[in-house]
């Protein structure tokens, strides 16, 4: 499995890219957790578009940073889900704490937007 | 009933194991040709059945993990047994989101995981002795 890190403006954006299982779950967790030590962004989208394989190691992983995130007061969103992965997630009941979007695009415009709330 | 083809798998407890044994369960299934969908409802309950074992049953040390997998006509059968410290209480083990490893950020939904991509599974465990999950499968696509 790959992790690739990359920044929209402060937003930490973490492309997962192959299985995600509980032997891949450790090097997925240190990656995006040392990411997030070393910068001071708080909001991080989990793209999954390229997520193959997901059994229910990678809902301990999800939940493991959306915890951390929280912590810090940042916002985590995932997106791009295939529907073997959708049914896990939905199966675990985290679709009803954590948004989903279909594009890396809409997914954006929800975090600006609750930043902007967050503001006035 | 006898099954039309019989396969047996046995391999070290490590966790780059799981991907190797739901592949090899994957590609021994495909013989019926079920859609893809079921072959990966196939793959994830395998995957959870035998991460189970490495973690919970060896607790991560070493050990052997068995897959055995029976096909029938439109169905198949896959028994992932370990010899590891067995499971205290079934029943607990099963209910979602109950997890004996919090610790290790898992999300206890392995049981429930196994239970909703097929159609029943049985678990049979001794403290001590190990423990043995069957799960069955019919393929609707397959008539």
């Amino acid at each position: 499995m790959k992790v690739k890190i990359s920044y929209k403006g402060t937003i930490l954006i973490a492309s997962l890219e192959g299985e995600l299982d509980h032997h891949s779950a450790q090097y997925v967790r240190q990656k995006i957790d040392s990411e997030l030590m070393k910068s001071s962004n708080r909001d991080m989208i989990l793209d999954f578009s390229k997520v193959s394989f997901m059994d229910s190691s990678g809902i301990g992983v999800v939940i493991g940073r959306y915890k951390n995130i929280q912590k810090l007061s940042g916002k985590l969103i995932i997106i791009n889900l295939n529907n073997q992965v959708r049914r896990i997630f939905e199966m675990s009941g985290l679709l009803k704490i954590i948004p989903v979007y279909d594009n890396l695009e809409d997914a954006i415009k929800n975090v600006k937007g609750n930043k902007n709330a967050a503001y006035k | 009933m006898q099954p039309i083809n019989e396969m047996n798998l046995e391999f070290s407890s490590k966790s780059r194991n799981e991907s190797f044994a739901r592949v090899v369960a994957a590609a021994f299934v495909s013989q019926l040709d079920p859609t893809l969908e079921e072959l990966a409802d196939v793959k994830t309950a395998v995957s959870e059945a035998v991460t189970n074992a490495i973690i919970h049953g060896y607790e991560n040390r070493d050990g052997l993990v068995k897959m055995n997998c029976k096909l029938y006509n439109n169905s198949v059968e896959i028994t992932i047994s370990d010899e590891g410290k067995g499971i205290e209480n079934i029943s607990l083990a099963r209910q979602p989101m109950y997890t004996s490893r919090p610790d290790m950020e898992r999300s206890g939904m392995g049981f429930t995981v196994m239970e909703s991509f097929m159609d029943k599974i049985e678990v049979v465990s001794e403290l001590g002795k190990g423990t043995k999950v069957t799960m069955f499968k019919t393929f609707k696509s397959i008539k």
